[in-house]
């Protein structure tokens, strides 16, 4: 059975048609490539699935789970295991790391009918989970991406997936602003959270991240549609070719 | 005053003692040498915990004008013989207080009342002096309290002061605090508006010798027609003195709030530094703000800086939170939560910082206008929230 299944999905922004038509089907243990120049639509479509509400989606639906994903919240789909990794992490002043995770795996435990996480339990989550993406431990004391340089903020999107365990993770451009070791490691973390039970989307226009996360697919997203999937020769392609042989295809 | 009408106040009477008894703003874990002043009037507290064997003496002007009349001469007060009813509290050269004194400001009114206290308080050479002031009202009867304070560091002394205002919503307090600082003085205060239904402080610090400093924190919460007004003065009058300024605000409904921020600093008051900032969140269209820095600068050689925000809650960082599983309730209690602990930070007594983030945390989440004359009593711990946000760094 299909995770997520996105069917004729349109959405604006402003009036602006920014999604028009896109079909996307995932199923659990797969790792999908959304590629494509910028401006086409792939974070805007993490956006819609994850329920950033200023889109407006005008056509279309998202089936994940069987449930009509419009029907829940925001913070409700993350309960439901929709993890979104951001392009551009937000600091949050006055926040620290481990009260954010604290308060979220609690609110998705009470979402679920379950009692909060004892602490030595959620100490111990995070001792491990740090270690994945080699966390330093001062930055977890610290308030949320503030003051951190963009390798930390995106190993904390990595840090912050693997204590939330989400069902269908969105990286939108996890690989952008990264140096190569930071690379290395935040596509190790995301190996290491690999599983048959997981899928996860990578948007990217970069062929460079899928050297180290290996997609099962690589699809295209050009002016608001999924032009062209294919296995993960495809994203070599690209990167051969540009961009702009898709419009002559 | 504020489309108050005085005349139908009466002015306050000496109450009796015994109508006081049982009420006490406990802070778990914190211990105090408890000072008591119930509707504006000291008593003497026969606590044996308030024997200081240093010196300091505790009583009410009225008292200390007969018997330390010398030491009041020093100080060239004006107007002395308006100040009858109010507290005079006189710390000795290197004294060390060991536990911190709290000022307990009760207001129990039978009929609408107003009431006028006159204070002073002198901290001698070397001392140090930790000083909590809570302002409670115990009943839903209107008050007008009236409050005027001067505040004397000797040279080498360090204040810790806090004053945390939280009185019902039908009353007002006007304070009136001057801090005056000789030389190597060092001031900190908190000052804590929670809750009430029209609040205007009156804060000025003044620079009398040279490498003092004084920080100034302040955060006000208002809601429904409540009005809160900080209006701040700092007289850089001599050479190598600090002074910050951090004064932080959350609005609801159709509160309405002020900042007036003067720093003044003088022709020969050279490598002073001075900074100032006012923070607001408005949370409805209907709350407003009015924030005014003013600076007045008569030297080249300083350092100054002034800032003032207003705005709603950070709309990226609600997504962000969401997106987690943090509800929208949650997620906007925690940012403001995380708003005021900016201030709270600052604090050094961690015992009366517990308690402040709990009444913070139960005044956020609404808890406080619907038990409004309980603050006092009830020292439960507040139970009902779903976020943990006690121990938010």
């Amino acid at each position: 059975m299909s995770l997520i299944e996105i069917r004729n999905l349109h959405a604006s922004i402003n009036g602006k048609e920014i999604l028009k038509g896109v079909d996307l089907t995932i199923n659990k243990g797969e790792v999908h490539a959304v590629m494509g120049p910028n401006g086409n639509g792939k974070s805007t479509l993490a956006s819609v699935i994850a329920g950033k509400d200023n889109f407006e989606v005008t056509q279309g639906e998202i089936i994940y789970q069987g449930k009509n994903l419009f029907d829940l919240s925001i913070d409700q789909r993350a309960a439901e295991g929709i993890f979104l990794g951001f392009q551009y992490p937000v600091e949050i002043p006055g926040v620290s790391i481990s009260n954010f995770m604290k308060t979220a795996i609690n609110e998705q435990r009470k979402y679920k009918g379950l009692d909060p996480m004892p602490t030595f339990e959620f100490m111990k989550l995070m001792e491990e989970k740090k270690k994945i993406v080699e966390l330093d431990s001062k930055l977890a004391n610290r308030s949320v991406n503030e003051g951190f340089s963009g390798g930390e903020k995106k190993k904390n999107e990595i840090f912050q997936m693997a204590m939330l365990n989400p069902t269908l993770s969105i990286l939108d451009e996890t690989d952008s602003g990264l140096d190569i070791d930071a690379l290395r490691i935040v596509a190790a973390g995301v190996n290491a959270l690999r599983s048959k039970e997981n899928s996860t989307i990578l948007i990217t226009h970069y062929q460079r991240l899928l050297d180290y996360i290996v997609p099962d697919f690589v699809h295209v997203l050009y002016e608001g549609k999924i032009v062209k999937t294919g296995p993960k020769e495809l994203a070599l392609e690209l990167e051969e070719k540009g961009y702009e042989w898709l419009k002559y295809e | 005053m504020n489309g108050l009408n005085m005349n139908s106040f009466k002015k306050a009477i000496r109450p009796k003692e015994e109508d006081f008894a049982g009420f006490s703003c406990n802070i778990p874990q914190l211990i105090t040498h408890r000072i008591n002043q119930f509707n504006g009037f000291f008593f003497e507290n026969k606590d044996s915990s308030l024997k200081i064997n240093n010196g300091t003496i505790i009583c009410s002007m009225e008292t200390a004008k007969q018997k330390y009349s010398s030491i009041l001469a020093e100080k060239n007060i004006k107007d002395l013989s308006s100040y009858e009813e109010g507290l005079f509290i006189y710390v000795p050269k290197d004294a060390q207080i060991d536990l911190p004194l709290q000022i307990l400001d009760i207001i129990k009114a039978e009929d609408s009342i107003l009431i006028n206290s006159k204070s002073i308080i002198i901290i001698g050479e070397n001392s140090k002096l930790k000083l909590i002031c809570c302002d409670d009202t115990v009943n839903n009867k209107s008050s007008i309290s009236e409050n005027s304070l001067q505040i004397f560091l000797e040279d080498n002394s360090s204040l810790e002061y806090y004053k945390m205002e939280n009185i019902n919503n039908s009353s007002s307090i006007f304070t009136e605090t001057n801090f005056i600082l000789a030389s190597n003085a060092s001031l900190t205060t908190f000052w804590l508006s929670i809750n009430g239904g029209n609040i205007r402080n009156k804060l000025n610090v003044s620079f009398e010798g040279e490498h003092s400093k004084a920080e100034l924190y302040g955060l006000y919460l208002a809601d429904r027609d409540q009005k809160v007004l900080n209006e701040i003065s700092v007289k850089h009058n001599k050479p190598n003195c600090i002074s910050t300024q951090l004064y932080k605000g959350i609005l609801d409904d159709s509160a309405e709030a002020e900042f007036k921020g003067h720093i003044n600093v003088g022709k020969n008051a050279y490598l002073t530094e001075a900074t100032q900032n006012n923070r607001n969140i408005l949370l409805t269209d209907k709350a407003r703000v009015n924030t005014q820095p003013f600076l007045e600068i008569y030297n080249d050689d300083v350092k100054c800086s002034h800032g003032a925000t207003v705005g709603q809650l950070d709309q990226s960082a609600m997504f962000y939170m969401r997106s987690r599983g943090i509800t929208e309730r949650s997620a906007r209690m925690l940012l403001m939560y995380a708003f005021c602990n900016e201030v709270l930070s600052k604090a050094s007594l961690q015992e009366l910082k517990d308690k402040l983030q709990d009444i913070i945390k139960r005044r956020l989440h609404g808890e406080l206008s619907s038990c409004e004359n309980c603050v006092l009593v009830c020292n439960n711990p507040c139970e009902s929230m779903d976020v943990d946000i006690t121990k938010i760094n």
